[in-house]
């Protein structure tokens, strides 16, 4: 079989890519393990919903068109808008096909599939950003009988065996979400909290998403920040998003009766060990978190908002400072790493990839001549990762895809 | 790499050197390989004292200008002669020297004069540990506190964004924070 251009994945980048070539006028397949937006209807927990408001949903020729912008689509529903998507344009996706490795050939490249061999000129690896989860080492040091599972893992309380205490490795946004849960499912939590990036859910009367668009952080270029590696391997933000718009930080979740502590540092055979330095994260957490405010605040003067806002209501300071650095191991039941998740690229040739098993890429293009990827960490942009980023990126990309498969611009 | 002609910047940082030691590491992992050295003689009773001349870095063998020299001991409420600070506390002189050292750094890096800067520093420790009475009560400190005075060119958010930033790239900080795997054996 051949096509032009074989995308592998029809997800919102897989398809936002579809979109950009056929406006190209470039043929194309879509190559689809599940169906489309697959990862979003059964690899999410239950409750999840997305950490940006509706309106942010946007991909080429497509938005948001319900009747709740300023709200947080389930990942069902969000999947139910890929759907839409595809349907809109038609776009070329075979479902149930994977994909097992791409090589060159004397002409271009091969995806191997299970349906065959396609032949082609270009590839877009656009499988998410979430294929695995990252597991400290520790991990290996957990006594058996402790039941361990990650964020791609967890559904609902019930994934969770027992009645025991819960350790939530992680308080990004999946960590701070799955304790949150369980601790409302009546479980007793103890939330391990490395460092983190701390956001109000709103502020001055507008979503923070929002703020971070108008402010033009989410389309800050990797050539205008001082540490790129850094910036690619911040974690997800500490957020919720929910109808009732509430922050979910520390002192909300120790409120709630979650217990605190510092990262999981180590694990023996009796206990395990947090670090002290929790209230540094904390802190560091809170200078951050006061610098982006600065930086709205400085955009709102600037642009002439202050009438039209409301005024600044700084979040307070969190107060969660010391906890033990030792618990005894049986005192847990269960551990959820919620330690951060990564692309999976694993099945291309190692050459190709990071130690990690992610593509080595600039802007997108791969050090393979026609193989490119979307959807990784500031992959062209800070907001690659997210929805809104996709779209854009994607546009970009095909530019170079039309380049390298010689065609022109869009008739 | 040699200090040949370091030319003395802000708060005494040798800004030069740091950013180009990184750029040389990064290029030269095996170089950043480092193994600090002591030797320490028992003299009589708790007293004890160490020396410290030698150490391993950038691939060869490394000395300091001189030996320095370190007595230790118990004070004279444990029925001790107080020939010097009790090992413990000499935890705290190396907190305070790598957080400090770490701030006059990171206000060097960020263009931020400093005046001057004063650590209190308090640890407490529950004696029974030490002392077998209870098996719950660990044996080294149960909490540090560290508290800044700074006076500096720069508004109380960027003083507490530097010492934020000290502690995240603090040796001593991450050895009393973390574990650390400790090997004793008997030659």
């Amino acid at each position: 079989m051949r096509s032009t251009v074989v995308i592998v994945g029809a997800g919102q980048a897989g398809l936002a890519m579809s979109r950009c070539l056929t406006d190209r006028g470039i043929d194309h397949v879509v190559l689809e393990r599940g169906e489309v937006a697959s990862s979003w209807r059964r690899e999410r927990w239950d409750s999840l919903r997305l950490l940006t408001p509706n309106w942010l949903s946007r991909l080429p020729s497509w938005h948001y068109a319900g009747d709740d912008p300023d709200g947080f689509m389930a990942a069902s529903e969000f999947a139910d808008h890929l759907q839409a998507y595809s349907a809109s344009f038609d776009a070329p996706v075979r479902p149930g096909v994977a994909v097992s490795a791409v090589r060159a050939t004397v002409d271009g490249l091969e995806v191997a599939s299970s349906e065959g061999p396609w032949g082609c000129r270009a590839v877009v690896v656009a499988t998410g950003p979430a294929g695995a989860a990252k597991v400290p080492p520790s991990a290996s040091l957990v006594p058996r009988h402790i039941h361990q599972l990650t964020s791609l893992e967890y559904r609902n309380p019930m994934t969770v065996p027992g009645e025991g205490a819960v350790l939530v490795s992680g308080a990004s946004a999946s960590g701070v979400q799955i304790a949150d849960e369980l601790r409302r499912a009546g479980r007793p939590v103890v939330l391990a909290v490395g460092e983190h990036t701390r956001v109000p859910r709103r502020y001055r009367g507008m979503d923070i998403h929002w703020w971070m668009d108008a402010i033009g952080l989410l389309d800050e270029r990797p050539d205008e920040i001082p540490d790129l590696d850094r910036a690619r391997r911040l974690p997800a933000l500490q957020l919720v998003g929910s109808e009732d718009r509430r922050n979910l930080d520390l002192d909300t979740l120790v409120a709630s009766g979650v217990e605190v502590a510092g990262r999981l540092v180590s694990v023996d055979d009796h206990h395990l060990y947090f670090s002290g330095s929790l209230p540094n994260v904390v802190a560091s957490a809170d200078l951050k978190l006061a610098r982006l405010l600065d930086r709205i605040d400085e955009f709102a003067l600037a642009q002439g908002l202050a009438d039209e806002l409301e005024p600044p209501d700084r979040p307070d300071r969190i107060r969660v400072g010391r906890a033990a650095t030792r618990r005894r191991i049986d005192d847990v039941e269960a551990i959820v790493w919620a330690t951060g998740v990564r692309a999976d690229h694993r099945w291309l040739d190692p050459s190709l990839l990071d130690r990690y098993g992610v593509l080595r890429h600039d802007g997108g293009r791969t050090d393979l001549p026609g193989l490119y990827v979307l959807g990784l960490p500031f992959l062209r942009r800070r907001k690659s990762i997210f929805i809104d980023g996709a779209g854009v990126d994607a546009a970009e990309i095909a530019v170079d895809v039309a380049q390298h498969v010689g065609v022109g611009a869009p008739s | 790499m040699t200090t040949t002609e370091s030319k003395f910047q802000l708060n005494g940082i040798d800004l030069e050197a740091t950013l180009g030691a990184r750029d040389a590491l990064t290029e030269a992992p095996a170089a950043a390989a480092f193994t600090w050295k002591a030797t320490s003689e028992w003299v009589d009773g708790t007293h004890t004292r160490t020396s410290f001349e030698d150490f391993f870095g950038l691939g060869a063998d490394q000395s300091h200008r001189q030996t320095f020299r370190l007595d230790t001991d118990h004070p004279e409420v444990f029925a001790a002669q107080d020939n010097g600070i009790t090992p413990i506390e000499m935890l705290l002189s190396g907190l305070a020297g790598c957080l400090t050292a770490g701030i006059a750094s990171v206000a060097a890096n960020r263009g931020v004069q400093l005046h001057s800067v004063r650590a209190t520093l308090t640890g407490e420790m529950d004696m029974r540990g030490i002392l077998g009475i209870d098996a719950e009560v660990r044996n080294g400190f149960d909490s540090i506190q560290v508290t800044y005075e700074v006076d500096a060119d720069a508004t109380r958010e960027e003083i507490e964004g530097i010492v934020a930033q000290s502690q995240k790239r603090s040796a001593v900080f991450d050895a009393l924070a973390n574990p650390t795997t400790i090997e004793v054996t008997v030659a």
